[in-house]
Order: C-alpha cells, then sequence, then structure tokens
C-alpha cells in the first residue's frame, strides 16, 4: 500500500515536470529537506504565494494605469521572477521573461495578455502543489513509519 | 527564521559540532565548514532556501533582508562574516552599492546574485568588484565552492593587507606577516588578492625585498581593499568635497595619514584625467574624458604644479589638487595651454600625475611626486591629462629625472618606468635613470607613501579597476600607484605590474618617476589606468605618457620599446592587458598621449587618440609583447580602470623604456595599450 501511495507520489511529481510546471530547481529544493525540516518544501511554497500574490496585484494595477510605466512593471516582474525560478516554476518562469521582454520594447499590448497567461499558469501550479504537497504528507508519515530506520 | 521581519537571523549550519570556526580563528579542520556567510536579499523566498543551502554546506549563516542592516552587522562585527552574497535589485540599496561599500569598508569578499543574467549587469558586477556572480536561481553546487574566494582573499591580502591598513607599510614587515591575515575577512574583492599580490611584489620590487628598513617613510599601500575603502569614501563625500582629510576620516584605517590619502587622491585625478574614462561610476570618471591632447602644453605646466605641490608635501596635499587644477587650468607656467579639464576633481587627480611628469624641472619634481601618488590611483587619468604632459615632456624629462632619483631612492618610486620608454624625449632621458636629478625628497615622499615603487604599479592598476574609485585620485601617498587598491579591480589585480617593479605610474605624473625609479612598479601598471578609463572611450589620455613614460614626446614612440621591458606586466597587469594592447597599437601620439589606454581593455581600445607618435605604437607593440605576458587583466572589466591603469602602465613603461618620452604626457600609447594583452 505504501509502496503504491509512493509510487503515486512519484508519478505525480514526475507529470509535473514533464508538463513542465517544475524544473530542477524543485529538486534542489527537495534536497534540502532533511529531518530537521521534512516539509521544508512546501513551506517554501506555501510562503511563495503568500508573498507573490501581493506581486500579483500589484502589477495588475500598474497594467490598468495609463500609460504604462513600463520600468516599474518590469520591476515588480523582476522581483516576481525571482521568486518563481527560487521554488522551480518553469512555466511561469518563462512567462515571466516573456512578459519582461514585451517591457523592455514597450509593448503593453503584449505585456497585459502574457500577464493573463502568467495568471493562468500561477493558479494552475499552485493547485497542482497544494495537491501534491497533500498527497505528500500522507505518504510522507506513512513511508516513514514504515522505513526501516 | 524570521523572514518577515527586518532582522538578520543567525543560524549555525550545522547540526553537528563541526562547527567550531569561531572569528578570528582563521581556518580551522573543518573549514570551509563554519565559514560565515552574510546573505542580503529582499526576497523572503529566496532568503530561505539560500539560508537552508548555505547550512546545508556547514556554513555559518546570517540572513538579512535589507542592505543597510547588512551593513549595520557587518559595521558592528568587523570580523564576524567571511563573505557576503548580496542581491542585485534591493529596494533600500542597490546591490552595487553595497558591494562598494563592502569592499571598502570591510574588504570582504561579496558574492553578487540576480535572475537577471545580462551581460551588462554581470559585468557591473564584476567592475564594482564582485569575487562572483552567480544566476538565479542559486543552486547549492555553486554555493558550496564560495568558501575559495575567502581564501584567496585572505591569501592576497596578507601580503599587503597590513600596509594597508596601516597605511604605512613597511614592506617587508608586512609581507612577512604571518597568515593570521588569512583571516582576514577584509578584502571584499577578488581583486584583492590580486592587489595584494601586487602590493606585494611592489613591496619586493621596491628593493627592499622585504626589507622596509631601507625605505625612509614607510610606504603606504593602496591595496585594492583600501583603494575600495577610499573610492567609497569619496563617493560618499561627493567628489566636491572629498578632501583628504574627510576621506581619511571615512576610511578609518589606523595608520593611514592624511598625506597618504592626498596623495592617492591626487593621483587618482590625474588617472581619471587622463583616462577620461567616464566610465567610473563614481564620478570620478567624467575626468577622464578629458582633452588629452590638447593640453600636453598645459600637463607640462600642470605638472610643475602639481610637482611643486606633492614636493612640498610629500605627498599630495590636499591643496596639491588645487594647483593641479589650477595648473591645469591655468597652465600658466607652461607650455601649451592645455586646455586641462580640470573640471572634475578627478581629472585633477588623473591628470596631474601625468602632468607631475611632464611638467618642468621644477614641476618635474612635484609631478613626479604627484604622478605617484596618482598611481595608486587608477581613478581616472585623464588622457587629456596625459597629454598635455607630453607636452611638457621636456619637464617630464626633468621629472622623471627627478622621479628617477628619487625613485631609486625611495626604491619604490611608483613611477618607476623603466627608463627604457623613450617616448619622449623627456622621459627618456629620465627614465635613463636619471633618478638622480629627482630629488630625492620628491621621488622619496611621494614614494613612500604609497609604496615604493613596486607598490603603485600595483595598485594603479587595481584601482582602476572599476569605477569605484571613482576619482579616486587621491594624492596621497599614492605615489606608490602600485598600492593596489584592491578594491578597485576586483580581480584585475592588476597583473600589469607583474613585476617590473616599475612602478606604475598610474597617475601619469609617475610616470616619469617611474621611469627613473627603476621600475619597480610594473610599468605596465599606469597604463592600465588609461586603458581601463579610456576603454571605451577614446583615451586621449597621453597613453603614451604612461606607457612609455619615455614616449612622452610625439615622436618618441620608439622610445616605448625599449622601455618597455619593465615588467610587460605592468601593462599587463593590469588585466588591460587586452585593452592596453589595442591601445598600444594605436600609436598614441605622443604628444597627445591619447592613451587610449582604456580601450584595450575593450578590446577594441579604441584607439584614443593615442596619438602618441608613431612610434610608441612600435613600443607599445613591444611593451606589449614584454609587458603584456602578466597581464591578467585580459578583461578589461573596468573600463575605467583600464584607462588609468593603462595610464599607469604607459607611464610606467615609458618609464622603463627609458623613455623620455614620458613627457610626452600619455601619449605612450603607442604601447601601451596594444601591448598589454589583453
Amino acid at each position: 500500500m505504501e509502496r503504491n501511495l509512493h509510487r503515486q507520489l512519484a508519478n505525480m511529481k514526475k507529470s509535473l515536470f514533464d508538463q513542465g510546471y517544475l524544473d530542477e530547481q524543485f529538486i534542489q529544493l527537495e534536497e534540502l529537506q532533511d529531518a530537521a525540516n521534512p516539509n521544508f518544501v512546501e513551506e517554501v511554497v506555501t510562503m511563495y504565494y503568500r508573498d507573490s500574490a501581493r506581486l500579483i496585484q500589484n502589477i495588475d494595477h500598474a497594467l490598468e494605469k495609463n500609460p504604462l510605466d513600463f520600468a516599474k512593471l518590469d520591476n515588480y516582474m523582476h522581483q516576481f521572477k525571482g521568486s518563481s525560478c527560487s521554488i522551480g516554476a518553469k512555466k511561469l518562469k518563462n512567462e515571466c521573461t516573456q512578459f519582461k521582454e514585451y517591457c523592455e520594447t514597450g509593448n503593453g499590448e503584449g505585456c497585459k495578455r502574457t500577464f493573463q497567461q502568467v495568471k493562468k499558469e500561477y493558479a494552475a501550479l499552485k493547485k497542482k502543489l497544494e495537491h501534491y504537497f497533500q498527497f505528500a504528507r500522507q505518504v510522507g508519515p506513512v513511508e516513514k513509519a514504515c522505513r526501516p530506520k | 527564521m524570521n523572514l518577515g521581519g527586518l532582522q538578520a537571523v543567525k543560524s549555525m549550519s550545522v547540526p553537528s559540532s563541526s562547527l567550531s570556526r569561531k572569528s578570528g580563528d582563521g581556518v580551522s579542520d573543518q573549514f570551509p565548514a563554519g565559514l560565515r556567510v552574510l546573505v542580503v536579499d529582499d526576497d523572503p523566498i529566496c532568503l530561505l532556501i539560500l539560508e537552508k543551502m548555505l547550512k546545508k554546506c556547514l556554513y555559518e549563516v546570517t540572513k538579512c533582508n535589507r542592505a543597510e542592516l547588512a551593513l549595520n552587522y557587518l559595521r558592528e562585527n568587523k570580523n564576524g562574516y567571511d563573505i557576503v552574497i548580496s542581491d542585485v535589485h534591493m529596494p533600500d540599496m542597490d546591490g552595487f552599492k553595497l558591494l562598494e561599500h563592502v569592499g571598502l569598508e570591510m574588504d570582504l569578499p561579496v558574492i553578487m546574485m540576480s535572475a537577471d543574467d545580462g551581460k551588462k549587469v554581470v559585468m557591473k558586477g564584476i567592475t564594482h568588484g564582485a569575487v562572483d556572480y552567480l544566476i538565479k536561481p542559486v543552486r547549492i553546487e555553486a554555493l558550496k565552492n564560495i568558501w575559495q574566494h575567502v581564501v584567496r582573499k585572505n591569501k592576497d591580502e596578507y601580503k599587503g593587507k597590513d600596509c594597508e591598513q596601516t597605511g604605512s607599510v613597511e614592506d617587508g614587515e608586512q609581507q612577512q606577516k604571518p597568515p593570521e591575515d588569512a583571516e582576514y575577512s577584509s578584502s571584499a574583492n577578488e581583486g584583492n588578492w590580486k592587489n595584494s599580490k601586487k602590493r606585494k611584489d611592489e613591496e619586493d620590487e621596491a628593493e627592499e625585498r622585504d626589507d622596509t628598513s631601507s625605505l625612509k617613510k614607510p610606504r603606504v599601500v593602496w591595496s585594492v581593499e583600501l583603494h575600495q575603502q577610499f573610492v567609497t569614501a569619496v563617493n560618499h563625500l561627493g567628489l566636491d568635497k572629498a578632501v583628504p582629510k574627510k576621506i581619511l576620516e571615512l576610511m578609518n584605517v589606523p595608520g593611514l595619514t592624511r598625506e597618504n590619502v592626498a596623495s592617492h587622491l591626487q593621483y587618482r585625478l590625474y588617472l581619471r584625467r587622463l583616462s577620461g574614462v567616464s566610465q567610473h561610476q563614481n564620478g570620478l570618471n567624467n575626468a577622464f574624458m578629458g582633452p588629452t591632447d590638447a593640453t600636453f602644453g598645459s600637463m607640462s605646466s600642470f605638472n610643475g604644479i602639481e610637482l611643486q605641490a606633492l614636493a612640498s608635501s610629500g605627498q599630495l596635499p590636499p591643496q596639491s589638487l588645487a594647483i593641479i587644477q589650477a595648473a591645469a587650468l591655468g597652465r600658466a607656467t607652461n607650455k601649451s595651454p592645455v586646455p586641462v579639464p580640470l573640471v572634475d576633481q578627478r581629472n585633477l587627480f588623473s591628470f596631474e600625475s601625468p602632468k607631475l611628469r611632464f611638467g618642468e624641472d621644477s614641476l618635474l619634481n612635484n609631478n613626479s611626486k604627484q604622478i605617484n601618488l596618482l598611481h595608486g590611483i587608477p581613478t581616472n587619468m585623464e588622457p587629456k591629462q596625459l597629454a598635455t604632459l607630453h607636452q611638457s615632456a621636456q619637464s617630464l624629462g626633468n621629472l622623471n629625472m627627478q622621479l628617477q632619483s628619487q625613485s631609486s631612492q625611495s626604491g619604490s618610486l611608483l613611477t618607476q618606468r623603466p627608463q627604457s620608454q623613450p617616448r619622449t624625449p623627456l622621459l627618456n632621458e629620465i627614465n635613463g635613470s636619471h633618478v638622480s636629478t629627482l630629488p630625492s625628497s620628491l621621488g622619496q615622499p611621494i614614494m613612500s607613501q604609497a609604496l615604493p615603487s613596486s607598490v603603485l604599479p600595483r595598485n594603479g592598476i587595481e584601482n582602476v579597476r572599476g569605477g569605484t574609485f571613482g576619482s579616486v585620485s587621491q594624492p596621497s601617498s599614492a605615489l606608490d600607484f602600485s598600492v593596489n587598491h584592491g578594491t578597485e579591480f576586483p580581480g584585475n589585480s592588476f597583473p600589469l605590474m607583474s613585476n617590473s617593479g616599475i612602478p606604475i605610474l598610474t597617475s601619469k605624473g609617475m610616470l616619469q618617476e617611474e621611469v627613473k625609479s627603476e621600475m619597480k612598479v610594473p610599468r605596465g601598471y599606469l597604463p592600465n589606468y588609461d586603458t581601463f578609463d579610456e576603454l571605451n572611450q577614446n583615451r586621449t589620455q597621453d597613453w603614451g605618457v604612461q606607457t612609455d613614460g619615455s614616449t612622452f614626446d610625439v615622436s618618441q614612440h620608439s622610445n616605448l620599446q625599449g622601455s618597455l621591458d619593465v615588467s610587460p606586466s605592468i601593462l599587463v597587469q593590469q588585466g588591460f592587458s587586452s585593452n592596453l594592447k589595442s591601445e598600444q597599437s594605436r600609436n598614441i601620439p605622443v604628444s597627445k598621449a591619447t592613451f587610449a589606454v582604456g580601450d584595450s581593455r575593450a578590446g577594441n581600445i579604441s584607439n584614443p587618440s593615442q596619438q602618441l607618435n608613431s612610434s610608441p605604437a612600435d613600443i607599445s607593440q613591444r611593451i606589449k609583447a614584454e609587458r603584456l605576458p602578466n597581464m591578467g587583466f585580459q578583461n578589461t572589466f573596468f573600463p575605467e580602470q583600464f584607462g588609468q591603469d593603462d595610464l599607469m602602465s604607459a607611464l610606467l613603461k615609458q618609464q622603463q623604456e627609458g623613455t623620455g618620452a614620458v613627457e610626452s604626457e600619455f601619449g605612450f600609447d603607442g604601447y601601451h595599450l596594444d601591448n598589454l594583452p589583453v
């Protein structure tokens, strides 16, 4: 049973990677987990979603202004991108890069369009990760209990 | 971990007792475990992750989400950290500014990081003295190796660190210092190691070979770290208000005297002028751009003044700057009304040096002193200034002579350029080793302060390194141009200075001295200045002056050749080599001394007006060959630096070459820039 759960969890993770939601950085985070911080990754991701929500809002507001302040937008996005890539959010990172490019060229429409994508990816990843962690919590303790020390 | 607050959380990494490292403990057995890292990033996520990673590497981590706070921590506990990792984009303070501060005040290695991997930003990190630049997301593998920067810095530091700290380093002593310095965690810049190395070399070369007692005065080695501190102080004060006294206070380096600072400042200004590089971030850059060639004539006169100033004070007293400026502006004294752009103090500083060299006899004396001062300051030697210097080739000659004499005396003459550069007639003669003419007092005071020749060149280069110097043209005993400011070149530890001991006259003025001084200081140093500064700009600087020292005269280019032998490294060292080289090849018309030194760095050292007469080109070529080998600089990173360094090296070279050409003010170009192996 545990094995099954484990396998399921592994599959979940694999699919996240295959679909491009996550990248190598996520693995790095997982490797940082240890006995002292068994839920490190989940903590980080939770913190990420909490912090970045504010940034998303800021960008939304800034995009409503007219004319657009590209420098500011770029600045916000730079911060958002930094956080996103720290947790290994691959697709999200790419969208951010795209957004920044539009900022540089002063393409307001491109920015708005891309940002919609960003928000979509952001929400989708959030759901997937929540699901993943939930599952991992189930599997985790069970696993530990079963694992020979 | 309390990420939300502004506090810095100190966490001990490691579970086991392995972290037994204590501050000031030096390298423990478990090293690098226990390395004390300070992480600064406004992004809490990154901060958290980094902390975890660093802990995993068994380092002692302190988190901080604000730059100001980080500085406080560092200041409160000077030896409490070994290395700093900082983000580039932070709301309260730019990461680069923090980098500068740390480099100047604490001299710790600083690693920059950012999600931004654009070449410009990375380059900026380097020019500001970062020992490394990491792209986010940072992997743990990248962090596992950061201890190397600490070791590297300490290794170099010990060499000359003491020197800087005390301000009056005795060559031998400093170096002898036991590696307790290894734990110095002060040098933050990569360049430090270079500087240290340079300093050390210089010191060694300063004929004292570890025997400081022979020096009359304790030599101040402007290591990279020290220089960075200087630059930081200058930036804090603002170019206008950067008076030696205040700078000294800000720097707060025990043992450093106001005169040291004053000399260094002069030198820096000189360099600025020579290099005319505007890149110096620090404001001093502007000075560089001065019209190098035009001022040839004025240079000489200017030099005279400067020299005098120098002479009188032994170091460039604050007034000297004024004098120089006045000289530059008014050039009343002689020769051509060089439009020396006194504009910025920087210019002055940088300019001064070259001028010194070229200045008339009387000036020479003064100049030489000044030159030395500037040498150490890779700040912005403006090519223009060099040019003017060239003009005063005659005076330079004298100067060189003086320098030489001085240098010989001080042994450390910054500008100990290998007299080989006959670029300018003056230089040539001077280079010849006239040292005798140089009033010993001249050379000595200057040199002694900064670093007997050897020191300068190196430092010069280092200083040049980056815009950090901004306008460091402190007249301080920068004679030793070689003062490896350490700070400046972050990594460029001016290879120029390699060994020839030829004092890199970074400050043009110094060149002359260099020449004479037996070049302890790697001549190349001077040119570096130019290269850096001028790097991208036309270095009208009188490269020629620098490199050849001797080639000041426009026609003398050829002089360069001879003297270049100075330690090819001089030019090279600075890393300018690449830049310098290009410049050199340019053949800076001596008269103009357009050392386009800086340009070479960029690989395209746009031949700034290297008007040094054709011969310089030859010389530079030769110099290149000779010197370049060491140019570790290769990277033209610091365009600004190059200018200065180039100048220095150029000057040095010239001197070494026996120049004579030094007078042509920086016109040495022929050799400098191009030769520098990039």
